[in-house]
């Protein structure tokens, strides 16, 4: 049964790995690509490390799987926020297609960053 | 001291649980003394940014609230990746992006940045920019209502109050 879940696991992990992907080459400006890149490879990413916390025989690397599963959940989004948080300084614009964009209503307001 | 006790004791939790199982030809006493070395090294150099109060992380109550939390959390993940593989997969690619401002009444550094992340692996949102008054500026692939008040209900409204009983 856990076998079974676990290879299912694995092979949805790399499913949405792989829409990951996709949506980095086909996504127009750097804010959207993050979007894909961080959302479907974290779940994929997730879900692979589920799938071998399933299927590994020791627990001891069950353990090992789920702590790598919480560092992955905490570390993506930090590092994608940095990204985009980078590319926003450095003035990197946003698609043309993009609706609206109030990060310059924020700093005229003369909000002090932290 | 009580915080870098605490903060020492969760390091070397980790540590632990990294180099189990114990035993012949698996970790022994030089990998817990390798560990003891590493979480006081850790506590020495966090020293400056682990000024909120670590206690609270013994209150078993927050922990009960975790727990919810990554249920709650784990629904909106899946919901976000849907999503997300249906605009990326689309051949029309359906997306309207653009950088909203929402507002969060959290007040913790810690507070508000499991809120940023939450957002970051929710539904069509990443979080840019935290400010210092309290506002984020979130990307949002499919921007549907406008206005800071409900964008906020929208983006925000869901995860704080779950987050101001886990590190509120």
């Amino acid at each position: 049964m856990s076998s079974w879940l676990g290879t299912v696991l694995w092979l949805v992990g790399a499913a949405f790995d792989l829409v990951g992907c996709i949506g980095l080459v086909r996504l127009p400006d750097v804010y959207n690509r993050l979007q894909a890149g961080t959302k479907c490879v974290t779940l994929g990413t997730c879900l692979i490390l589920l799938g071998t916390a399933l299927l590994a025989d020791c627990p001891a690397c069950s353990a090992k799987a789920a702590m790598c599963l919480l560092f992955v959940l905490v570390t993506a989004p930090t590092a994608a926020h940095a990204l985009a948080r980078g590319a926003k300084v450095s003035g990197v614009p946003l698609w043309e297609g993009s609706v609206v964009d109030e990060w310059d209503a924020t700093v005229d307001r003369g909000g002090e960053r932290s | 001291m009580k915080n870098r006790i605490t903060l020492f004791a969760v390091c070397l939790l980790v540590w632990l649980l990294l180099v189990w199982p114990f035993g012949k030809g698996s970790a022994g006493a030089p990998d817990v003394l390798a560990g003891v070395v590493a979480a006081a090294v850790t506590v020495a150099v966090m020293r400056e940014i682990s000024t909120e109060r670590a206690d609270r992380w013994l209150n078993p109550v927050r922990w009960f609230w975790a727990a919810v939390y990554l249920v709650v959390l784990a629904y909106y993940i899946v919901r976000a990746n849907l999503d997300v593989a249906y605009r990326v997969l689309h051949p029309a690619m359906p997306i309207r992006p653009g950088i909203v401002r929402v507002r969060t009444r959290l007040k913790g550094a810690g507070a508000r940045t499991l809120l940023a992340n939450s957002i970051t692996l929710t539904p069509g949102t990443l979080s840019v920019e935290v400010t210092a008054d309290g506002e984020i500026l979130v990307h949002w692939i499919n921007v549907t209502v406008t206005g800071i008040e409900r964008v906020t209900e929208r983006i925000v409204g869901r995860f704080e109050w779950f987050i101001s009983r886990i590190a509120g």
